[in-house]
This record gives C-alpha cells, sequence and structure tokens, in this order.
C-alpha cells in the first residue's frame, strides 16, 4: 500500500522520476485543453449550436453565478483561475472511477502546487484592487499588533487547503484500499461512491474558498473611506 | 524491550488517540453547524442557496481539523521518520 501516487514511478532516468502523479495530472490537462480546444473551435452565437457548446456554456455559467454568489465583484477576470482550479481538481477526483487510475489530488506535491497559485494570486489582487500601501496596509487591521497574526493567517490558511484536498482525497483511496483486503465485494464499491462525492464537494469547497480569499484581499477596508477620498 | 518495539507501540497508540480524540471535536462542531443551518434553513427558507453555501464552506473548515489528524495519525503509521530511522540502523545502511 502506498500513501500517495508520487510513489508509483513509471520511468526514471538519473533523478528525474515521471512517476504517477505527473503522467496522471499530464492525462488531465490534455483532457482538458484538447476538449475545450475541440468545442471552442466552432462557437457560434446563433440559436444553431452544438451540444458540446451548449454543454460547456453551462458549465461556464454555472461557475461564474458562483464566483459571483461568494461576492467577487467582477467574476469574469477570475472565472478563467477559480474555474480551471474547480474543473481540474474535478475531473481529478472524478477519474477515479476508471481503474488504474491514481487521483493526483492524492499527492500533497500537487495540492501544495494548487494552494500555492492562490497563496500568490490572493496578493495580486488585492494589489490591484487597493494598491500596494492599502494591501499592504490590511495587514495592520485592526491594530499593528495584528501583524503577525495576519501573516500567520495568511501561510496558515494556504497549508489548510492544500492539506484539506490531499487528506480528503488519500484517505479516500486508502480507505478503498483497505476495504478491498478486507470485505473485498461490495462495500469498497459504495466507499468509492461515497469517495467521488466527497472529491466533488472538495473541488467546490477548494475553488469557493478560494473565491473568498481573493474576495477578501480585493475587499478594501471597511473602517476608512474609500481609496479615492482619503488621499 | 528494545528502542524499535518503544517507538512502534508508542506510535500506534498516539496514533489511536490523534483519531479519537480529533473525530470527537470536529463531529460535535459539524453537528451544531448543521442542526444551526437546518434552523435557519427552516425559519428562512428563502435564503437556502446561501445558508447551504456557507454551511458547505464552514463544514470543509471544521472537517479539516479532522483531516489534520487523520493526516498525523497516518504519517505515525506509515511514514513515521523516527521508526524509518530504527529500522535503518537496525538494516545496518
Amino acid at each position: 500500500m502506498h500513501l500517495s501516487p508520487d510513489q508509483i514511478i513509471f520511468w526514471q532516468y538519473g533523478f528525474l522520476k515521471l512517476n504517477a502523479t505527473i503522467v496522471f495530472t499530464w492525462l488531465l490537462m490534455l483532457v482538458l485543453v484538447v476538449g475545450s480546444r475541440l468545442v471552442t473551435r466552432h462557437l457560434s452565437t446563433d440559436l444553431q449550436r452544438s451540444r458540446w457548446q451548449n454543454c460547456l456554456e453551462i458549465v461556464v455559467l454555472a461557475i461564474l453565478k458562483q464566483i459571483e454568489e461568494v461576492g467577487l465583484s467582477n467574476a469574469r477576470q477570475f472565472v478563467g483561475f477559480l474555474g480551471t482550479l474547480f474543473l481540474f481538481i474535478a475531473l481529478a477526483n472524478f477519474c477515479t472511477i476508471f481503474p488504474g487510475y491514481e487521483p493526483p489530488t492524492g499527492s500533497l506535491s500537487t495540492t501544495a502546487a494548487l494552494a500555492l497559485c492562490v497563496f500568490v494570486a490572493a496578493p495580486l489582487a488585492g494589489i490591484e484592487y487597493q494598491g500596494l500601501r492599502g494591501y499592504l496596509k490590511s495587514y495592520l487591521e485592526p491594530t499593528f499588533i495584528m501583524l503577525p497574526f495576519n501573516i500567520i493567517s495568511e501561510i496558515s490558511r494556504t497549508l489548510a487547503l492544500a492539506v484539506r484536498l490531499f487528506g480528503n482525497i488519500m484517505s479516500g483511496s486508502m480507505i478503498v484500499a483497505i476495504l478491498l483486503t478486507i470485505t473485498p465485494f461490495l462495500f469498497p464499491i459504495v466507499m468509492s461512491l461515497l469517495g467521488l462525492l466527497t472529491g466533488m464537494v472538495q473541488a467546490y469547497i477548494f475553488s469557493i474558498l478560494a473565491a473568498v480569499y481573493l474576495a477578501a484581499a480585493m475587499q478594501s477596508n471597511p473602517h476608512e473611506p474609500p481609496k479615492k477620498m482619503a488621499s | 524491550m528494545d528502542s524499535t518495539t518503544i517507538i512502534a507501540m508508542v506510535s500506534i497508540i498516539t496514533a489511536g488517540i490523534t483519531t479519537c480524540l480529533g473525530v470527537l471535536g470536529p463531529a460535535l462542531g459539524e453537528g451544531r453547524a448543521v442542526a444551526a443551518a437546518l434552523t435557519s434553513l427552516a425559519q428562512q427558507p428563502d435564503a437556502s442557496a446561501t445558508i447551504t453555501r456557507t454551511l458547505f464552506v464552514g463544514l470543509a473548515m471544521i472537517e479539516s481539523t479532522a483531516i489534520y489528524s487523520f493526516v498525523v495519525s497516518m504519517i505515525l503509521i506509515f511514514a513515521n521518520p523516527f521508526w524509518n530511522h530504527f529500522i535503518d540502523l537496525a538494516a545496518g545502511k
């Protein structure tokens, strides 16, 4: 039994290792990129449109609506980032229905990379909307004593984002592996169905939390008047 | 008892305690959260979308503490650094 798909190594040359995480991430990226490229090749605006375009429009609009409901002011700017996060994690967790597939989200390196993207994106959005000064000032809220705690919260929530996704997916595949040795007939199927459900919920939660963090970074200081009036 | 046995015993016992306490707290917390969400859903069915979304995000936050304990106990059992160190010593590497 292995803890993460990092330990399955397909190909090795010196210190270059091609483990299951990388291979399946590449496969998922290929599916997503080629799929969306195929669908968006012949886009039409009239009533005659392909089924795939309809399907993709439903997905994109649903993501857009969810982002808007979180309170992100201009959702269209972030639908690329947050939608990609959601679609990648959802597909990665959904593909566990295929035998022989190891979800790359069950490896801490993948989830840490995804969380790092959020960790970088939140300050960038904050700086873009409040200016560098305004964003740095938000670390001094409510008083300057809170500065270290604000920094700690920034780091710890990134860690939480990574470990939550990793733990959920890893526990799902591990429980199935343990159950296969104990009751190999029916029970693993039920647990893998439950794993599919938690996978979808975790994809939703990851992107919603990323949206919440972005919204929190963009939000200007509630105790002060807006930037234009202050300066 | 040699040190390997002691480390193995302590690791397993600690993993059990970690899972036990780490499941207890989040379970109580999630119960309270769901109960509160159900009450507010019954009072304001119109706000169901907002309440459900906030509930899910909150549940994920609470659940992450349980996941931490799970990860810690997994590390204790399957990837224990002290255990690996003594196994390497015993193997004479």
